[in-house]
Parts: C-alpha cells; structure tokens; sequence
C-alpha cells in the first residue's frame, strides 16, 4: 500500500490557483481511475476533476470554498502496490510508483513534491544594464518634449482652484482612474449577480484577491444589517492593493521632464487666466450636421475640432497671442502662422505635439490632422519633430469631464486654451430657461506678451463662433 | 420516411444536407451516393462504430489526464466522431493530410502513436510525430493556415503526376481566415488535388458560425469555382460516401472539392474553455440526439450486427487505448534542457550556437536545484 497525492494542476493555460467548489467523495470512500472527485472554480471556468488513481481517499486537504495554488497537494489516495497497475497498461509496477502528476508548465521534475528552490548565483553584475532602456528613452525626449499642461490629472493639474464641481448626471470620470479590484471573472458575475460592488469589499486572498466566499460573506453581512454601519469598508478599492502608507516613485522619464518644464514656465512667465461660459447648442447641431455630410465621413468631429478652428480664426484677428517673448534678443516675436498643439495624455505620459500651419486648414482638414495627431500619440509614435515649433496650444480638459482649469503655457508659448467639458445645462434662452449645451472656455496668457483686453476679446472672439458658428464669416 | 438532403428531426429541419443515417438509425438510400458504399458490410460498419467509440473514450482519457496535470492542454472533438472517422476512413495511404488541432479522430486512423498524439499536448516535443511516416503534417495551431500548405502539397503532387490527394481540415471560424480563401482561389486556379473539409462544429471559441456567415459556407466555395458537399457531419456514412466521392474526383484530375461537415463541438473549445458562458444548454440536448455514434449503433442493432460479443471487443479496444494512451503520458521521457535547440536548423546555425549558449549560461546561472522536503 503507498499513498499518492493528487496536487492542484494548472487546469487552464497559466493559472495559479483554483477555488474547491464541493467534494463528490468523502475519505474513506474507494474511488476509480477518472471518477469525478469534485468540483473546482478556476479564474476561466467550474471544472470536474476525474481521479488520477484508483484507490481509498484517505485525505481531503481543503474544503470547499477554499482557494488553493497550483502544486498544492488537494487529495491523498492510497493505493494498492500492484505488479501491473490498473492505470497503468504495461508501465511497470516500480515506475509508476515514482511517478508522480507532473504539472506541464511547471518544471521538467515538478513531480518531485514541489517546484526547485531556484536561486540566483550572482546578484549584481551583468543585471546592472537594467537600467539602460530607461535611461535610453529618457535621452531621446530629453530635446523633444516640450510640455503643456492640464491634459493629466497628475500633481501639477490645472484644476487647483476649481474641484471637480458637483458633476451633475454622467458618472464622473474626473476621478483618478482607480485599479479594478482584483478578483476572477466569475467572481465578477457573483457579484453582480448578487448586486455587491467589489469595490466595496475586502478581498482577504493574495495580494488582496477578492474571493467567492469574501463576495458571499459581504452579500450576506449587507443583508443582515443594511448598508453603512460598522463595517470599515475603504471608500474606493485603491487601498486594497496598497502594499504599505506610502507609494513612492522615482522621478524620471517623461514625469522628469514634465516637471522641469512645469517649473521653467510657471516661474518665468506671469501667468494670468480669463474663462468664458458660453452656449455651444448651435456648435454641437452644426457638429451633427456636418457628420451627416459626405465631406465629413469617416472623420471624427467634436467640439474640440470647432474650438480648434475658432481659435485659428480668432488669432487672425489677434496675433499677439500667438507671439514669443525671446528675452535674450529683447523682443517678442509675433509668429505669422499657426502650429497648433494639442496636449496628449499618452502611455509615456502628457506630451503636447503640434499641428503645423494648422491656420491654413478648413475645418475637415484639421479634423483629420487631429484625429493622425490622437492616433499617433496615444500609439507612442509622435515624431520630435511634431513636439517642436508649437505657437499656441489647446487642453481638452472635457474629456476628463472638468469644467474648467488654468493651464500652464507650453514652454515658448504665450497662451494655452482649455476647453472643457460640453454638459446640458439649465440656460438662458430667448427669455426662458432651456437646457443647452453649455461649455466653459479657460484661457492662460503670458501678461508679459498680452494684455487682458487682448486676452478677452480673442476669448470673446472664440466664444461667439462657438455660441454662433456663422459668426465666423465675419472673421475671414 | 425522409428523403435524402432533410432531416425531420431539429432545429435544422429547414437546411438541407446528404444524410445516409438518420438519428434514429435509420438507412436512407441515395442513387448517387450508396455505390460508394458498396463494400460496406456489416463488419466494416462494426469497424467504424469501434472506430468512433475508440476515439471518443481517447478524448476523454485525454481530457481527464488534462484535468490530472498530466497534459497543459487539449481540444476535445466530441462530437465530431462521425465526420472525422467518415473522412478519415475514406483516405488512402499516400494521400496527405493537413489538419488544425482538433483532428484527433483523423490522426488516429492515419496511424499516429497514441504517446505521440498527446506529446506536443503535454509541453514535451515542439510537434508530436514524424509527418512523413503516416502522411499527415502535425496539427496547425494558426487557424486556417494549413489549407494553404495543402494546397501547396497538392499542386506538387501535380505537377509530379501523383494521384495522391491532399485533404486539409478545418472549422468553421477558419472560412473567415484570409488563408482559407487564398487557398481557394489556387487551389482553383491550378486545379490542384486537394479537398477543403470543413467541419463546421457551429462554434468559433465562444463565436456562432450564425455571425460569421450569412448563408451556408458550402455556399462559398462554389464562388471560388470549387464544387462543393454540404453533408450531415454526425452521420458517418454520409461523411464516407462524400470525402471518397471528392477524393476521387481530385484522383482523376477534376480538381478541388469542398465539403462542409456540418456538426457540433459538443464540449468546450479546449479544457480552458468554458462554454455554457455562451451558449444554451438546450442546444447542447438538441444535438445530444443527433450524436454520431448512438445513431451506428441503432442501425447495427436493426441490423442484428450489435450482439454481446461486438460490445465487449469494441468495450475493450477502447479500455486498451485508453490505457495505453494514458501509460504513455505518464511514462514520457523528459526533453534534455537543450533539445530545443537541436532540429531548427539542418546545419549548423552561429546565432543559434550563440544563443544556444546564452542559455547553457543562465541554467548554469542557478544553484543546483533544491527540491523541497
């Protein structure tokens, strides 16, 4: 007689762990080569186990509900000694008595009770290049990257003075994206099934995994005593992961590099704001309109392509704004073109690549150049030459749902436009109170370079063709 | 009783296809396809019945050697019994198959090891068997791409002035793979011997064959220029009858043919899979009484072919195989640490050395390894 033991298997692809869902055997029972012995809950799927042996269970190591890691033992079979083994065909006796289930996957001799303590000989040496991809990234933006403002809601967001008003209606996206509680998909449909919010519940499995029985045990704590009360629940899932108080993170790369710019514009140039509210209704028509057109298919259209083109029409009327302080030649150097930049929030992090001579577009040309310039950044693809030569910029803080915020000059640059968020809003409207689209306008201006009036009537300028695009034609 | 082309019995009552062998186990007789039946007597029938309960019990033997640890992986062809073993049978020795990773049924008439079915399975060797020694390439895991090698292989048979065959297997989710449709146009183009057979098991992973394809897909090779089947997948003769009708169309230089077996994957796409996420058990019940093999089995019993003494052979050939199959998993010889690097190339390759050695390093890199307890 020998005792065999059937340890957790990786039942699909790369797992880690299952869940024992129910026993089908009790100990003591005798099972059959293949007789199912239970149930078990993998991140993928609720699969039967068939016996690896024929034999008497003498040990059921877990109990349903909980969790186990691949290679831990789960069932001990004795089996009998046999000179030709039933499960065996013509393996002799003695082989299959060293063998062991081998976990594909998991080392060549795994079936040696556990996987080999493996351990490095050298530490240091060689690893030293880690370091060297970074670096090397950080060198290629080092001339690149010159950097605006507002489009990430990081530490030197724009949108100090202003919080996240009271959102109204959609859900608000202005709060940092926080990390999905970690739990497996059908632990996810648990609780939704059962209307639990993860993000509500403690997950007391590894690094804080949210377990079936922690779904249950929530579901049913919340049944008995409803909502609020004792229960210490963290407002957000964010501190479930959190391996201690504090998280610190080196300051390097693109985050560097933002920083040093932040710095450079907003101790340098005098920073002044204006905003400008405004009623977009007839902007988002004419938006539905022109998608309709046969010019315009395939292309996106927002009301960030007709701000764009506003602004382009509104320089045009007040170039000073689209000006440069050069200090060492003592002059300001009034640009007679338009690179329009566009704050992007990209894997690498804010960059603000420029759209060249944008004022010589019509507005299906800038729509496509926007959408190229959104494609190729958010790919990581965006050229140093497309972050050069920039002359004024625009923030689309609306994406993130704000309102409004005072952006800081993209370094060499005299203004910066935010645009934020279009909302349906109670507004007035030939005398009554009519639900509109409403958008805020933020503007920040270098004060050496431009003047309030200046700052105001271009602001007013944008605002009009926004409220009412045909005014546009008054400014060509 | 129903007419050859219709089945009475479900849900698809309303498409036609070649059907020989009703559910019930009935015999339809067809003028056009019977007279490749011809030498179908009852102990050929009792073979193929062996054959596909043979091939069942090996899937899930394999499926629980799986579930034991013992294999990473596996794609259960439950199910599709009647139009592998059909096909399979159907094939002569030079003819040349080119399947996906679901052809067990196939590889097991071609001949294959039963260690060897299973090795690329358990993560042991980088494919599974020498292609050469049965005619059969080892499975193709990029959907669809197999068609064009067999469509490369018959050309050449071509051009040899071989009558070989080639046979490529696929499913229905590949017919919307770039490679199956080029492989169409040369295999028309060239009028080369190959024979497109696609089971159509009525799911792509988690996807219905419903969403990807509008009308039939025997419907589309036609359009390439290709003569097509549209043949009850679960009906073993019929499956028989048609491939060797096709293959002996190619044989005498008519050119491609296209059959679509139409089936159902009765189990998950691999053991990863968990399908009642996506479809509806009724459906899983419906098909259940069109299975491949209980509807043989009535038919013998009509017969007075399935006594006592035919249950238990066939009982037995079936407990050996599985036996066998599972003896060879678990008695697998472990791959050296660097066999991998030892059929890439024919020659010897300095990057390969290169990393060859690299590797040889970061082994060497670790303590000699501990092993708990």
């Amino acid at each position: 007689m020998g005792i065999k033991v059937f340890k957790l298997p990786d039942l699909g692809e790369g797992l880690t762990e299952s869940e024992i869902v129910s026993w089908h055997v009790a100990e003591g029972d005798a099972v059959q080569l293949n007789q199912i012995l239970g149930e078990v809950e993998t991140a993928k799927a609720v699969v039967e186990l068939p016996s690896p042996f024929t034999g008497v269970v003498r040990t059921l190591h877990e109990g349903p509900g909980t969790t186990v890691s691949v290679g831990e033992p789960i069932v001990s079979i004795e089996v009998e000694d046999q000179g030709q083994p039933d499960d065996g065909g013509n393996a002799s006796g003695e082989q299959m008595q060293q063998r062991q289930p081998n976990l594909v996957g998991y080392g060549a001799a795994a079936e040696r009770n556990g996987r080999p303590a493996r351990r490095p000989r050298r530490v240091g040496g060689a690893a030293g290049a880690t370091s060297g991809p970074v670096a090397q990234m950080a060198a290629t933006n080092v001339a690149a990257l010159p950097v605006a403002q507002g489009a990430e809601p990081g530490p030197a967001a724009a949108v100090t003075d202003h919080g996240p008003a009271g959102s109204v209606g959609e859900p608000a996206p202005a709060a940092p994206a926080a990390e999905r509680p970690r739990s497996t998909p059908p632990v996810r449909k648990l609780a939704k099934d059962l209307g639990v919010d993860l993000a509500q519940v403690r997950g007391t499995g590894e690094r804080g995994l949210i377990t079936r029985g922690d779904v249950q045990d929530f579901h049913d704590a919340g049944a008995a005593a409803p909502s609020g009360s004792t229960a210490p629940a963290p407002a957000g899932g964010w501190l479930a992961g959190a391996a201690g108080p504090e998280t610190r993170i080196p300051i390097k790369g693109v985050r560097k590099l933002t920083a040093e710019a932040m710095v450079a514009s907003a101790f340098t140039a005098p920073h002044a704001s204006s905003f400008l509210t405004v009623d977009a209704t007839a902007s988002m028509e004419l938006i539905q309109r022109l998608k309709a057109h046969k010019a315009f298919a395939g292309l996106k259209l927002t009301p960030l392509t007709i701000t764009a083109k506003a602004l382009c029409l509104a320089l045009g009327r007040h170039p000073e704004l689209n000006a440069l302080w050069d200090q060492n030649a003592g002059e300001i150097v009034q640009q007679n073109y338009v690179n329009l930049g566009i704050a992007a929030a990209t894997p690498r992090g804010l960059t603000v690549p420029n759209i060249k001579d944008a004022h010589r577009m019509d507005l299906r040309g800038l729509a496509e150049a926007l959408g190229e310039l959104a494609a190729t950044a958010r790919a990581g693809k965006t050229a140093p030459s497309e972050l050069r030569g920039g002359t004024i910029s625009i923030t689309n803080i609306g994406v993130f749902g704000i309102d409004a915020g005072t952006p800081i000059l993209n370094p060499g640059e005299s203004a910066i436009l935010a645009v934020g968020a279009v909302r349906r809003q109670p507004w007035e409207y030939r005398g009554d109170v009519a639900l509109r689209d409403v958008v805020t306008l933020s503007l920040s201006f270098d004060h050496r370079v431009v003047d309030g009036e200046q700052a105001g009537r271009f602001l007013a300028d944008i605002g009009s063709i926004l409220s009412d695009p045909g005014m546009a034609l008054t400014m060509v | 009783m129903s007419l050859p082309g219709t089945d009475p019995t479900g849900p698809l009552n309303d498409e036609s296809y070649i059907q020989l062998l009703a559910p019930d186990g009935t015999r339809i007789t067809s003028a056009e396809f019977d007279p490749w039946l011809e030498d179908i007597d009852g102990d050929r029938l009792a073979g193929l019945y062996e054959d596909m309960v043979v091939v069942r019990r090996l899937d899930q033997e394999a499926t629980a050697l799986q579930r034991q640890g013992e294999l990473a992986l596996w794609p259960p062809l439950l199910g599709q019994e009647a139009a592998q073993i059909g096909s399979g049978r159907a094939l002569r020795k030079d003819d040349f198959v080119f399947s996906s990773y679901r052809e067990n049924g196939v590889a097991y008439c071609r001949g294959v090891d039963l260690t060897d079915m299973i090795r690329v399975w358990r993560g042991n060797r980088p494919s599974g068997w020498d292609p050469y020694e049965i005619n059969m390439a080892t499975p193709q895991v990029i959907i669809g791409a197999q068609t064009l090698h067999a469509t490369g292989y018959a050309m050449a048979a071509k051009f040899d002035g071989d009558d070989a065959v080639a046979v490529a297997y696929f499913g229905d989710g590949a017919t919307s793979q770039g490679d199956v449709n080029e492989a169409m146009v040369f295999a028309a183009s060239f009028q080369a011997p190959v024979l497109f057979f696609c089971q159509n098991n009525q799911w792509a992973i988690s996807e219905p064959v419903g969403l990807q394809a509008q009308g039939k897909l025997s419907d589309r090779a036609p359009g390439f220029g290709i003569p097509s089947y549209r043949v009850d997948g679960n009906d073993v003769l019929a499956c028989l009858a048609v491939t060797r009708k096709a293959l002996d169309h190619a044989r005498i230089g008519g050119g491609p043919s296209f059959i679509e077996a139409v089936t159902y994957r009765m189990g998950p796409h691999t053991t990863a899979d968990d399908p009642t996420r996506y479809r509806d058990a009724n459906e899983l019940e419906d098909w259940k009484r069109r299975d491949p093999i209980d509807r043989l089995a009535a038919l013998l019993s009509a017969e007075g072919l399935l006594d006592e003494a035919l249950r238990q052979r066939v009982q037995q050939a079936a407990d050996d195989a599985a036996a066998e199959m599972r003896a060879g998993c678990i008695n697998m010889a472990e791959p050296g640490d660097l066999e991998l690097f030892e059929n890439v190339y024919t020659a010897p390759h300095p990057v390969l050395a290169r990393q060859r050695q690299h590797y040889e390093r970061y082994l060497d890199s670790f303590e000699a390894a501990e092993w708990g307890h």
